[in-house]
C-alpha cells in the first residue's frame, strides 16, 4: 500500500504533517491538565499552560506595614522591609501607590508621595518609606508592583487534593466499586457463554437472541425502575439503599450482555475436537470447563475485563443513582463532577484531580493496549 | 482507609467465592443425585440424560436471573410507569407523552439530539478513517494510533475537566489561560465564553466525544483496511488510479459493513450521552439532550418517574431499529451453527 499513495516526495512529507496536527490535536488537551497540575496555583491563573517555562508576569498590590512599625531616624520617620514577606524570589519592575497607575514608577526609584512622604521600592521587594512628621493610623501604605515570578512547579496540588479534597478517599471507594464489579460478571458470564456455546438446550437460540438484543438497550431504561426497587427493598430490610453490593450487581447486570456475547463468540469458536476428545474420556461438562475452556479463553477474558474496568471506573451515571453524589462512598468520577460545581475557577484543583482520575485507566490502558484492541475487534466488528 | 482496603478485599473474597461455590457445589449436587459414574447400563444412561437436561440451566441460571433483573423487567416496568404520573400510583394515560412533546426543554433536547446524531457518528468515522489510512503510510504510524487512541480511556467527566480548561474565558485584553481563547485572542479575535452561545455550544461539547470516540473508529477500521486484499490494491496502481480514486473507489466500498458498524455503534453511545452535558452546562445555554434530561426529572422537585420514564422509552424507540439489524445479522451468522 506504501507504493500505491504519496509516492512524491511532497505527497509523503504531506502525510507525516497531516498525521503529526491530528496526533498534536488529540494530546494536547490531555497535557494541558498535567502540566497545569504540576504548576504554582497562582501561576496557573497568571498565564496559559504553554507558558509553564517562561517568567509569569502580573501585577499585585500589598500592604506595607501600619504605623505601629516606624522607627525614628535622624529626625525622620521610618518604615522599612520587605514586601514578600516569605522571601520568595521574584522580580519587581515597577511600582506604584494608586491602584489606576499601578506601575507609575520604575523598581528603585524614588517616589514622591506629597507632604515630604518618600516610598522606595527596589527590585528585590525591599522598600523604605520616609516622612518627616509621624505615620498615623492603623493601616499600613498600599501599595501595587509589577512582578515577574520564574516559572514554579510543584506537588502540592497533589497533596491538597489528596489528603484534604477527599480525592484519595474517592480513589479507594472508585477501587472498591471497580473490582468486585469486574470479577464478577467475568465469571457468571463465562458459564452462561459456554453453555450457549456447546451445550444443547431448548430456547438456547431465543437466550441467544435475547442478549443481542439486549446489549444496546440504554442503561436509562433500568435506573428507575431498579432505583424504586433499591429503595423498596432497603425500605422492607430496614438497610441502606445505596450500598457497594447494590452498585455491583448493578454493574454486573449492565456489562453481563456485552461479556456474554464477547466470550460466546469466542468460546464457540473453539476447536471442536478438543472437546469431544475430552469428552470421550470421560470429562463431564464442568471439566471441560474450567480445564480446557477457561484456560484457553484467557485472551478474550482480559480483554472484557479490561472493558468493563475502563467502563466502570469512568461511569459516572450508574454511581450517582445507585450510590449518590455525597457522603464517603462517592466515586472519583461524582467527586470531579462535585468540584466542577464548587471549585468552578480553582484550576489547580481541577485539573489535579482530572489527572488523579485518569491517571488508572491511562496505565490500564497503555499496558495492556493488545488485549483492549483485540476486545474492541472482536466485540464491535460483529455486533453493536 | 485500611478499613475500606480490607472490607473491600473480604467482600471480593464473599463474592468471587461464592460464585464459584455455586458452580461447583451445584455440578457437585447434580452429579451426586443423578450419577453417571459407579452405576451400571440403563441406570447410568438415564441419569446422564437428566444430567444433560438440567445441567446447561445451572451454567446459564445466575446469568438470566441477573439479565431478568437487571434489564429484562425494568424494560417493561419503565414502559408501564410513562403511563403512570409521577409517584407511579395513577395511570394517566399518555399525559406523559402529551407534556413532553408541549414541552420546550424536551422539544430542545430532541432537536439538539438529532444535531448530535448528525454530527457525532459522522465526524468520528470519517476522522477515524482518514487517520487509519494516513497512519498506514509511515513509520510512526503505531505510535500516532496510540496517541489518538488514548482519549478512549479517559472518562467523560475527565475529558470534560480537560476540555473546559481549553474554553475557559477571561474578559476581553486580559491573559486567557483557556488555550481556544488564547489562540482567538492571539490573533486579534474577540475571546467568547464558548460553552454559553446558544446552540453553538453544542458543537463545542460535540467535540469532546469526537475526540474520545475517534480513536474507536480508527482501531476499527484501520484493521478493515488491512483486510482488504493487496492485490485489489495493486491493480488498482497498475490500472492508474490515483490516491483519491483507490481511497474513494476502492478501499470505503471494500469495508462499508465496519464501517456501517462503527457508525451505529457510535449512534448508539450518542443516544446515551450524559456526563458531557451534565458537567459541561448541566442542560443551560440550550444545551439539553434527552438522557440529561431524563436524569435531571428523575431527581427534580423528589423525583417525577412518569416523566422520567417517558424521556427513557423515547431513547428506547431510537434504539429499536438498530437492536433489530442487530438480531437479524447475527441470527444470519449463526444461522447454520
Amino acid at each position: 500500500m506504501a507504493a500505491s499513495t504519496g509516492k512524491s516526495f511532497a505527497g509523503r512529507f504531506g502525510v507525516h504533517i497531516a498525521v503529526l496536527i491530528f496526533v498534536a490535536i488529540w494530546t494536547i488537551p490531555t497535557l494541558g491538565i498535567l502540566a497545569s497540575s504540576l504548576r504554582d496555583k497562582d501561576q496557573i491563573i497568571a498565564s496559559g499552560w504553554w507558558n509553564s517555562f517562561a517568567s509569569s508576569s502580573q501585577t499585585e498590590a500589598g500592604r506595607l506595614p501600619a504605623a505601629s512599625a516606624q522607627v525614628e531616624k535622624d529626625g525622620k520617620f521610618v518604615i522599612q522591609g520587605n514586601i514578600f514577606a516569605d522571601g520568595a524570589a521574584r522580580d519587581i519592575s515597577a511600582f506604584g501607590v494608586k491602584s489606576a497607575a499601578p506601575t507609575q514608577y520604575a523598581a528603585g526609584t524614588t517616589a514622591d508621595l506629597g507632604d515630604g512622604v518618600t516610598l522606595q521600592l527596589n527590585a528585590d521587594g525591599s522598600f523604605i518609606m520616609q516622612s518627616p512628621k509621624a505615620f498615623e493610623g492603623e493601616r499600613g501604605q498600599r501599595v501595587y508592583y509589577a512582578s515577574s515570578a520564574p516559572p514554579k512547579f510543584t506537588t502540592d496540588n497533589y497533596d491538597t487534593v489528596l489528603f484534604s479534597e477527599g480525592i484519595g478517599r474517592s480513589f479507594m471507594n472508585s477501587l472498591t466499586v471497580t473490582i468486585p464489579s469486574t470479577v464478577i460478571p467475568i465469571l457468571i458470564a463465562a458459564f452462561a457463554a459456554y453453555a450457549l456455546a456447546w451445550m444443547r438446550f431448548p430456547g438456547r437460540a431465543l437466550l441467544i437472541a435475547v442478549i443481542i438484543g439486549l446489549l444496546v438497550v440504554p442503561l436509562q431504561m433500568s435506573l428507575i425502575p431498579l432505583l424504586k426497587l433499591y429503595n423498596g427493598v432497603g425500605s422492607f430490610f430496614g438497610v441502606p439503599s445505596k450500598t457497594y453490593l447494590g452498585i455491583w450487581l448493578a454493574h454486573t447486570g449492565f456489562g453481563l450482555p456485552f461479556a456474554i456475547y464477547l466470550l460466546r463468540s469466542y468460546i464457540a469458536g473453539l476447536p471442536r475436537e478438543i472437546m469431544e476428545s475430552a469428552r470421550i474420556d470421560g470429562a463431564s461438562d464442568f471439566e471441560i470447563f474450567v480445564k480446557i475452556v477457561l484456560p484457553l479463553s484467557f485472551p478474550v477474558l482480559a480483554s472484557f475485563a479490561i472493558f468493563q474496568f475502563l467502563w466502570v471506573w469512568n461511569d459516572l451515571l450508574v454511581a450517582m443513582v445507585f450510590l449518590g453524589t455525597e457522603g464517603d462512598q462517592i466515586v472519583l468520577t461524582a467527586k470531579l463532577n462535585a468540584l466542577l460545581g464548587s471549585r468552578g475557577g480553582d484550576w489547580e484543583i481541577l485539573t489535579t484531580s482530572a489527572f488523579v482520575t485518569i491517571i488508572v485507566p491511562l496505565i490500564v490502558f497503555f499496558s495492556l493496549q493488545r488485549y483492549f484492541v483485540r476486545g474492541l475487534l472482536a466485540g464491535s466488528v460483529k455486533g453493536g | 482507609m485500611a478499613a475500606q482496603i480490607f472490607s473491600a478485599i473480604f467482600v471480593i473474597i464473599v463474592g468471587v467465592g461464592g460464585c464459584v461455590a455455586y458452580f461447583w457445589g451445584a455440578n457437585k449436587a447434580l452429579d451426586t443425585i443423578f450419577p453417571s459414574r459407579g452405576v451400571k447400563g440403563a441406570a447410568a444412561i438415564d441419569n446422564l440424560r437428566r444430567q444433560g437436561l438440567i445441567r446447561p440451566w445451572l451454567f446459564v441460571g445466575p446469568a438470566m436471573i441477573i439479565l431478568t433483573i437487571y434489564l429484562i423487567y425494568p424494560v417493561v416496568e419503565t414502559l408501564r410507569l410513562s403511563f403512570l404520573d409521577r409517584g407511579g400510583a395513577n395511570f394517566v394515560g399518555l399525559a406523559n407523552y402529551q407534556w413532553a412533546f408541549g414541552d420546550r426543554e424536551f422539544r430542545n433536547s430532541i432537536l439538539n439530539n438529532i444535531v448530535w446524531l448528525a454530527v457525532v457518528p459522522a465526524a468520528c468515522t470519517f476522522l477515524g478513517l482518514i487517520i487509519a489510512v494516513l497512519t498506514d503510510k509511515i513509520w510512526w504510524g503505531t505510535i500516532a494510533k496510540s496517541l489518538i487512541f488514548l482519549p478512549l480511556a479517559i472518562s467523560f467527566v475527565g475529558a470534560s475537566v480537560i476540555w473546559k480548561f481549553i474554553y475557559e474565558y477571561r474578559g476581553e485584553g486580559q491573559t486567557q489561560i483557556g488555550l481556544l481563547n488564547a489562540i482567538i485572542q492571539y490573533f486579534g479575535g474577540q475571546p467568547q465564553v464558548w460553552i454559553s452561545l446558544p446552540f453553538w455550544n453544542n458543537f463545542f461539547l460535540m467535540v469532546i466525544l469526537i475526540w474520545i470516540q475517534t480513536g474507536f473508529a480508527m482501531v476499527i477500521l484501520s484493521s478493515a483496511l488491512r483486510g482488504i486484499p493487496e492485490e485489489t490494491l495493486e491493480a488498482a496502481v497498475i490500472d492508474g488510479a490515483n490516491p483519491f480514486q483507490i481511497f474513494w473507489k476502492i478501499m470505503v466500498p471494500q469495508i462499508w459493513g465496519t464501517i456501517a458498524v462503527v457508525w451505529t455503534t457510535i449512534t448508539i453511545l450518542v443516544l446515551k450521552v450524559f456526563d458531557i452535558v451534565l458537567t459541561m452546562t448541566n442542560g443551560q445555554w440550550n444545551s439539553q439532550v434527552l438522557a440529561n434530561l431524563m436524569f435531571d426529572w428523575m431527581f427534580r422537585g423528589g423525583g417525577d418517574f412518569g416523566r422520567g420514564a417517558t424521556i427513557a422509552i423515547i431513547i428506547m424507540i431510537a434504539v429499536i431499529p438498530i437492536m433489530v439489524w442487530n438480531i437479524r445479522q447475527a441470527n444470519k451468522e449463526t444461522g447454520g451453527h
